[in-house]
């Protein structure tokens, strides 16, 4: 796969809260990850952006082995992170925000910012606003925007609909689905588990830091065993 | 500084070990003291000792018991000395005749204005009104107590300004001055702590400086209350003179007896009293500390020390507690205070440098053991020890260092004059390196997960 | 009624230094604010490390007179200025490196910050007490006055008359060339943004790939050119005094506060809050009144609402007033 976690093992240096599970995601594909609370699911994801450390498995980008790689090298190496709170600088206008998420960039990238703006248009009309002062799904479109301004290959999102309204969440994803048409890599961590599913090419359920259920999300859909217990039947 | 970093798992008998141990070479430093150079240097030395560790225990117990910074420990010492003054000195009739009563008319006058100030804040609605009123209230009362307050000022301080000056005080023992001065300290750490607790921790810090600032800028120049930097000297003393002792039949008798110098036995009989005195003041204070660290209550500040946030979510109330122990040390820094001045025998408030009272006792508390009431107590014995002791080591090394230099050249003397400066940058630099290599300090606390 | 010799007087003894006075704490409390919301602790070395950029420059002023070098009518200071600022630069750097990143990188509650940056205090204050000594030092060259009273007294034809100082006139100028380049700095510079993207959110400026140790690195720099010009400004129109310039620390703290924490407008406005409190508050205006009012009316009295000797409580004061009514300040700074 194009970026994938492999028998991921460890915690925050207490007990193990990731017990050998396994994602990954391919480009132009969105993969999602649900499951209960306390699963591990956002822990999951910290260990593929390597804010964790690992004791057993490994993290692979591209056929490299980016395991040692701090989270900051693996921007660079073309991995996109939004946080699922505090994600965006709320004192600072929205066009700095962008700005601000190219840092590593020393080429002229305001041909991605268009490109940005183009896919969220309420970010041009309100570029001169701080972001603090946006409405939530607001917010989140930012702190997207900010995530790809390195041009990620991979774009990871900790539920991005936390606390939004259901019609900020469906223009969320439509937009999340209109950047996996430009063949970026998409892993998420969703609590909306079955509008997640709907969308997502490939699915994971965690549960206590395991993988119980993976397949498409269509399959997982349909499987009434997750019906049952994850999906509320 | 042989101490190593803490370890939390340490056993409480190696904790033992560590103190009898650091007393012990205290008390062998002190011996070498007595020997090498006097015993009369040594008590000497011994007694600021003492009251460095009660001032040190007071900083320990905000510090170590609720994180609390208090970078004001000058002020609340000083009103210790105010206490002191206040407490012991004669009254002044003539003063008290000549403005006595307006003086306690201004405080009247103050109160009023403040109590309107109060009913105003209460009774009004909030908006323009309110403020309006309130400014009124402040701003001409203000005007209205200096008209009080002004001419009665001036008429103590033309009564006999060379001698007196000032209204005295209550002519009591000045041993009961210590309670004032735990009181009065305590009085402004409750105002400071009322506006400064519960915000940020950075800004208590910022307000006991300013408090300090303003105490010390009270007692140089409200004349008429302690006679501001005219000093007042000949303090009631709560131990024999030495004058007296060496008539002393009885005194003259032991010296006889004994075969001791007599003019050097009854310095040295003083300073033992004294000593006797300051260390039954800093056992109780101690005992205290760990009584009430046994209590319900220390239980409580111990839960709230180790998890503000968790003790705050179980219903107690943080800033009532911190207030408390605020208060508390600040008290304990007042009696020190008092002690200090009664000590000196005077009041002088130009002495009270922040970098000697405020800063020194911090560094005191760090080498000790933050949070450890037997390791503040052994760190300000060190460390007022190493105060005395490097301004000689220091002089004397200066004064070899620059042999080689012409006689009364600028540099030689202005290389001997800083060598007294060179204690500060010593002590700044020995603080900083406990801090960054020892926190737990020579006495760390078992407990400690600052 | 005198209205003419009233404005004089007061613009001379209250606003012409008020804004001197305002435009030096401005700059400190600026330096205060940007490590606050940078670095995130209250600085409690800001004073002596002010005191040990000035030292610098009027050790080079020495130097430079002895050479004989000079920049006519202006101070000499001015140009030993750019290195002072140097030298602190790399003191402050150190002090980074030996003291302060440790705490950073074990993420020590910010009161241990502070508590390291007493330290450096005390190791400053010895250190520029044994290099330049305890006493006053003036440094101040070239030509004193813009605008002398006596002139503006028979120009004008009035009993009054205005000085206007050039270090007070440098203080204002600088001060505001200095703020000027320093907004710039933050809005429009990718460094500058990226400072202050670490001041809003940390952990996001390190996704976004934003350096802490270059950020940290430029804020020192930029305190320390801050606190050495503040300090030279000082020394320039007051004198130079080691422990004035550790008491300085209230009124700049005050003004950093009463402003709000951590923003730069705010401390630029608290500064010449504190500094026109203190001068109006603690000015008689016996003399003042005296033009204004009836021969009949006049006032005995100094008319002086607070003794100079209480300056220090006008900042206390205010700061306690903040604290009390508005803890985030005048500007909305950051608590908490």
């Amino acid at each position: 796969m194009f970026m994938s976690g492999d028998n991921l093992v460890g915690g925050y240096g207490g007990a193990d809260i990731l017990k050998g599970c396994s994602v990954g995601v391919e480009r132009g594909e969105i993969a999602v990850i649900v499951g209960p609370n306390g699963a591990g699911k956002s822990t999951a994801m910290k260990a593929m952006l390597g804010m964790l450390d690992l004791r057993e498995g490994q993290v692979m980008l591209d056929g490299k082995d980016i395991t040692d790689l701090t989270p900051q090298d693996r921007i660079a190496q073309g991995v996109g992170f939004v946080p699922q709170t505090s994600n965006v600088f709320t004192g600072m206008s929205v066009e700095e925000n962008l700005e601000m998420g190219a840092f590593l960039r020393d080429d002229d990238f305001s041909g991605t910012m268009e490109e940005i703006c183009a896919l969220f248009p309420i970010l041009k009309e309100k570029r001169r606003q701080p972001a603090g002062e946006l409405s939530g799904g607001q917010r989140q479109q930012v702190a997207v925007g900010r995530a790809l301004m390195t041009k990620p290959s991979v774009l990871m999102l900790d539920e991005p609909t936390a606390g939004v309204s259901p019609i900020v969440m469906d223009e969320l994803f439509d937009r999340i689905l209109e950047i996996r048409e430009t063949g970026v890599a998409i892993l998420m961590v969703e609590q909306n588990a079955r509008q997640a599913l709907n969308i997502a090419d490939r699915g994971y359920v965690l549960v206590t830091g395991e993988n119980r259920f993976t397949d498409t999300g269509e399959a997982l859909l349909a499987n009434p065993e997750v019906r049952a217990s994850f999906l509320g039947g | 500084m042989s101490a190593t970093t803490s370890n939390p798992s340490a056993g409480s008998d190696s904790q033992t070990m560590r103190a009898v141990l650091g007393f012990a070479a205290f008390g062998a430093l002190l011996a070498l003291v007595g020997f090498l150079q006097s015993w009369n240097v040594m008590l000497a030395i011994f007694n600021l000792c003492l009251i460095s560790a009660v001032m040190a225990l007071g900083v320990n117990i905000q510090w170590g018991y609720a994180g609390l910074f208090n970078v004001g420990i000058m002020g609340f010492a000083a009103l210790g000395g105010v206490a002191a003054v206040l407490t012991s000195t004669a009254p002044v009739a003539s003063a008290w005749q000549a403005g006595g009563l307006g003086i306690l008319a201004s405080g009247a006058v103050t109160l009023g204005v403040i109590a309107l100030a109060v009913i105003a804040y209460r009774k009004l609605a909030s908006g323009p009104l309110k403020t309006l009123v309130m400014l009124v209230v402040i701003i001409g009362g203000y005007f209205v107590i200096r008209e009080v307050y002004d001419p009665a000022v001036a008429a103590i301080e033309a009564d006999n300004p060379a001698q007196s000056g000032f209204l005295g005080g209550l002519g009591m023992p000045i041993m009961l001055s210590w309670a004032v001065g735990g009181v009065l300290a305590a009085a402004a750490a409750w105002l400071i702590g009322k506006v400064a607790l519960g915000l940020r921790s950075d800004y208590l810090a910022i307000a006991t400086l300013g408090i300090s600032e303003i105490i010390i800028a009270m007692i140089k120049n409200e004349d008429w209350l302690t006679r501001g930097v005219k000093n007042v000297t000949g303090l009631d003393r709560p131990v024999p003179y030495e004058i007296d002792l060496q008539g002393a039949p009885w005194f003259t008798q032991l010296a006889t007896d004994r075969g001791f110098d007599l003019v050097e036995g009854s310095s040295i009989f003083v300073k033992l009293a004294y000593a006797a005195l300051f260390s039954s003041v800093l056992i109780a204070v101690l005992a205290l500390c760990v009584l009430a660290l046994a209590s319900p209550w220390g239980r409580m500040v111990r839960a709230i020390r180790d998890n503000e946030v968790s003790a705050a979510a179980m219903g107690k109330n943080v800033t009532a507690r911190h207030l408390q122990i605020f208060v508390l040390g600040s008290a304990v820094v007042g009696i020190a205070g008092a002690m200090l001045t009664t000590l000196d025998g005077q009041f002088t408030p130009g002495s009270y440098q922040p970098l000697r009272f405020t800063f020194l006792i911090w560094v005191m508390v760090i080498v000790g053991g933050s949070g450890n009431n037997l390791g503040s107590v052994l760190g300000a014995f060190f460390i007022w020890f190493i105060w005395i002791e490097a301004e000689i080591v220091g002089n004397w090394l200066m004064a070899n260092a620059t042999q080689f230099l012409e006689e009364g050249s600028a540099l030689r003397t202005h290389l001997i004059d800083s060598a007294q400066h060179m204690r500060l940058f010593t002590m700044g630099i020995i603080m900083l390196l406990v801090m960054r290599f020892s926190p737990g300090g020579l006495l760390p606390e078992r407990t400690a997960s600052r | 009624m005198d209205v003419l010799n009233a404005i004089t007087l007061f613009a001379n003894f209250v606003f012409v230094p008020g804004l001197a006075y305002g435009a030096q704490l401005a700059l400190g409390a600026l330096g205060i604010t940007l490590i606050y919301s940078i670095l995130r602790f209250a600085n409690f070395a800001h004073g002596d490390q002010m005191a040990f950029g000035t030292m610098v420059v009027i050790l080079l002023t020495w130097w430079f007179q002895s050479l004989g070098v000079s920049l006519g009518p202006l101070p000499t200071a001015l140009l030993a200025l750019p290195l002072g600022m140097a030298a602190l630069a790399l003191y402050a750097l150190a002090a980074d490196k030996f003291v302060y990143r440790h705490y950073r990188e074990i993420k020590a509650p910010p009161i241990r910050l502070v508590m390291a940056s007493v330290g450096v205090m005390f190791v400053t204050n010895g250190l520029v007490r044994v290099i330049i000594g305890p006493d006053d030092q003036a440094f101040m060259d070239g030509e004193r006055f813009i605008v002398r009273a006596g002139n503006f007294r028979r120009a004008m034809g009035l009993n009054e008359g205005l000085a206007i100082k050039s270090s007070q006139a440098l203080t204002v100028v600088i001060a505001i060339a200095l703020v000027v380049a320093l907004f710039w700095f933050l809005n429009r510079t990718r460094t500058g943004k990226s400072m202050r993207a670490f001041s809003d959110n940390e952990d996001l400026a390190l996704l976004s790939g934003i350096s802490p140790q270059k950020v940290v690195t430029v804020t020192w720099i930029i305190a320390a050119a801050l606190m050495t010009i503040a300090g030279t400004l000082y020394g320039l129109d007051k004198s130079f005094k080691p422990f004035t310039y550790f008491q300085l620390l209230l009124p700049m703290f005050a003004a950093a506060i009463v402003g709000g924490v951590g923003n730069p407008v705010g401390a630029i406005l608290g500064g010449f809050v504190v500094a026109f409190s203190e001068v109006t508050i603690t000015y008689a205006y016996k003399k003042f009144l005296t033009y204004l009012v009836p021969e009949s009316l006049a006032p005995e009295g100094l008319m002086q609402l607070l003794s100079t000797d209480y300056k220090f409580a006008v900042s206390f004061i205010i700061l306690v007033v903040v604290l009390l009514v508005r803890p985030t300040g005048l500007m909305r700074g950051k608590v908490i």
